[in-house]
């Protein structure tokens, strides 16, 4: 069944949704990745619950005219309208008052949902007949979409991406640095405005499929999720794209394949499960990869200190070290040094003699900032400045008994 | 009106309104101080799956099981936050973001996937609440609050929000010192011995505490609107604490009165047949008061910059 949904097997209805759904995931996940860098992933929060008032307000004009309520071209263009005023509210609030942006955002999504719920009942009583899945809205359904609806949602996604496509540069510069940005010429808080435009263009776009509590976290998630993998901003975003179709794809298709599956929240968990296993497995960033540096880490300090001992003739009781140095071949089994390991220890606390007159001496400040206890010291100072130190220390001498 | 149409039908919900509304107030300007306001928002996100998942356990709606269920949700939410924040290193709102938002997916897929058509528990009523229908229909007049046999049938959700209430002032009074000088200067607090960390989650806890019991009686809106546009009103009011704190107090009574009589009488005045919400409109009058502060409030610019910048 799944793998029926997957290959778009169930029917029309069920492959316009995962479409729909795709082409929204991709470029919620590419415009949310600017929004994330820029540090102002909870705006779209705002922004979205903002939109409740319109979709309701462009209900009842359109119901009160005589047309139908249900027009989603006309729904989603009063939600636009909301949203935009939500925005420009939140703005102002910070621009204009001493309140910071996450005072400001709660407040907007606050007040703008509160007064969609207001309209919502105003709709119920007004006896227009069944409001007819305003409330879907709020979590999305996808149930009983039309070709016009799919069509809709689909020329919106493409018009987003290739607005995108058209402002990234600009938009990666802002999210980056806006100081310079500005001293480069660019108009910034134009920048800005087209960036939150996007995001309005994509919550307003979503609103059908997983409802404006849900959209923002298609904005959110898949940006962090890709920021795991990489450190290039292009990167970032074409991979934010991929996660968030993939997921959008993936959980359009389950929602399809078995009754009581909702597609909105299936998406987030979706996505969700995406970043999970970024959040543990990516390279360099991720949980498994920061616990086996420290691993990696702890075993150095411990071989470190076990032949600085060696070396110095004492006794080593500490249980890791002791595996660590008779694994190398360093020691017997009784804890006496092995030929190799005796080598390596007289190496060891030269390397430290070496330091120390290396962090003495001022003319090798900067070098002598880099001395951490394992830093070797071949990968700090020439051979020839090693060799002049070694001067300094002398060589071996006899031991007088 | 006449108190015996007004005891019944408008008083319990009137006074569980101005409760909560206070209760996620007081906690509320901490909140804002400290950069932390959207918690709120999240929390309120997060005690819908609490519940279900609460019912699931269970199997009944309630009061105990659910509060149990939707507290625990939110202290898994916020060490959740915390956690991914710290092992991602992501910026806190991002973080916030995945949890909240995946918490609340959860919940409604729970939620559509369990049978709950027997019970009065679905998204809508966890949004906005019903605080119209929490009435009090053994009342007969202004002399039933002297009478100990209609006071027994009183909503429940009118002790449990004044519980709450006073739970709240008390830890804000106990812990005010303390409170207003790490929320000011963190840095000056750990140099008193004062357990910032500490501190900082039990404020959090309260919040949730209130946020929990408000959810209960009057939906998950209110919530967020009161935990932020009162202190938010109130900071444009006020340079003290002190008067910021009682500002928005001010201001939290005010839009539960006003939202609850505009909700319940606008429409009929309009001539409209019927109420609308009044978690909704509680809320917008909450914004209005934001709106009319942030434009005259004697202290609405940051100190020190240039006016009309």
């Amino acid at each position: 069944m799944l793998i029926d949904a997957l290959l778009l097997q169930l029917g029309y209805n069920a492959t316009l949704v995962a479409i729909g759904a795709t082409l929204l995931g991709v470029s919620a996940g590419v415009t949310g990745t600017f929004l994330f860098l820029r540090k102002r992933a909870l705006v779209s929060d705002a922004i979205s619950h903002a939109t409740l008032p319109g979709v309701c307000l462009a209900f009842i004009l359109m119901a009160s005219f005589g047309g139908d309520g249900r027009n989603l071209v006309g729904l989603l263009l009063g939600s636009a309208v909301s949203a935009s005023a939500g925005l420009w509210c939140l703005n102002w609030l910070t621009r204009n008052t001493r309140l910071a942006e996450d005072a400001a955002i709660g407040s907007v999504l606050s007040v703008f949902f509160g007064f969609g719920i207001v309209l919502l009942t105003v709709i119920q009583t007004l006896g227009v007949g069944r409001q007819a899945g305003l409330e879907g809205f709020l979590l999305g359904s996808t149930a009983g979409m039309l070709w016009a609806d799919a069509m809709v949602i689909a020329v919106g996604g493409a018009v987003t991406l290739l607005l995108i496509l058209l402002i990234r540069r600009p938009m990666t510069l802002v999210a980056f640095d806006p100081e310079y940005a500005a001293a480069r010429g660019l108009p910034v808080s134009k920048i800005d405005m087209a960036m939150m435009g996007l995001v309005m263009a994509v919550t307003v776009v979503g609103l059908k499929i997983v409802g404006l509590i849900l959209i923002v976290a298609l904005l959110i998630i898949p940006a962090v999720t890709a920021r795991f993998w990489t450190e290039r901003s292009d990167y970032v975003v074409l991979l934010a794209g991929l996660a968030g179709g993939l997921s959008a794809y993936i959980g359009a298709a389950m929602s399809a394949s078995a009754p009581n599956l909702p597609t909105g929240p299936i998406i987030v968990l979706m996505s969700f499960a995406l970043f999970l296993f970024s959040l543990l497995f990516a390279p360099n960033r991720g949980v498994l990869a920061a616990v086996l540096r420290h691993f990696r880490f702890q075993r150095r300090v411990h071989l470190r200190q076990g032949l600085l001992a060696l070396a110095q003739g004492q006794p080593i009781y500490e249980k890791l070290t002791l595996r660590l140095l008779r694994n190398g071949g360093l020691v017997r089994a009784d804890g006496v040094a092995t030929d190799k390991g005796k080598a390596r220890a007289a190496k060891a606390l030269r390397d430290e003699r070496r330091w120390a007159v290396v962090r003495a001496d001022q003319a090798h400040e900067a070098a002598a900032a880099l001395y951490d206890g394992l830093r070797q010291i071949e990968s700090v100072l020439t051979q020839d400045q090693i060799t002049e130190i070694d001067r300094h220390i002398g060589g071996p001498k006899e031991v007088l008994a | 009106m006449s108190g015996e149409e007004f005891v019944p039908l408008s008083l319990t919900p009137l006074l569980i309104g101005i409760f909560a509304a206070v209760a996620c107030a007081l906690p509320g300007n901490f909140l804002l101080l400290r950069k932390q306001a959207l918690i709120g928002d999240a929390i309120s996100h997060v005690v819908l799956p609490g519940i279900v998942v609460a019912f699931l356990l269970t199997g009944a709606i309630s009061a105990a099981p659910m509060m149990l269920g939707a507290a625990g949700a939110a202290v898994v939410a916020v060490v959740l936050i915390e956690a991914i924040r710290r092992l991602g290193r992501i910026e806190p709102g991002a973080a916030m973001g995945v949890v909240f938002t995946t918490m609340f997916a959860g919940g409604v897929l729970l939620l559509e996937q369990t049978d709950t058509s027997s019970v009065h528990l679905d998204v809508e009523h966890a949004l906005y609440g019903n605080l119209e229908s929490l009435i009090w229909l053994d009342a007969t007049g202004w002399s039933s609050l002297l009478d100990p046999q209609a006071l027994a049938h009183l909503p429940v959700e009118l002790p449990r929000m004044a519980l709450t209430l006073l739970a709240v002032v008390l830890f804000i009074a106990v812990f005010w010192r303390v409170l207003k000088i790490s929320t000011f200067d963190e840095g000056f607090a750990r140099t008193l011995g004062i357990r910032t960390n500490l501190l900082g989650l039990a404020l959090v806890i309260t919040a949730a505490v209130a946020a929990v019991a408000a959810f209960d009686a009057v939906g998950s809106i209110i919530v967020i609107a009161m935990f932020i546009c009162p202190p938010a009103a109130a900071r444009m009011m006020s340079n003290q604490l002190e008067g910021q704190v009682a500002w928005s107090v001010g201001f939290a009574v005010l839009s539960a009165v006003f939202g609850y009589v505009l909700a319940g009488y606008g429409p009929l005045w309009l001539g409209a047949q019927d109420a609308v919400s009044a978690a909704g409109m509680i809320a917008t009058v909450s914004g209005l008061i934001l709106a009319v502060s942030a434009r005259f409030g004697p202290c609405r610019n940051r100190s020190g910059a240039p006016v009309g910048v």
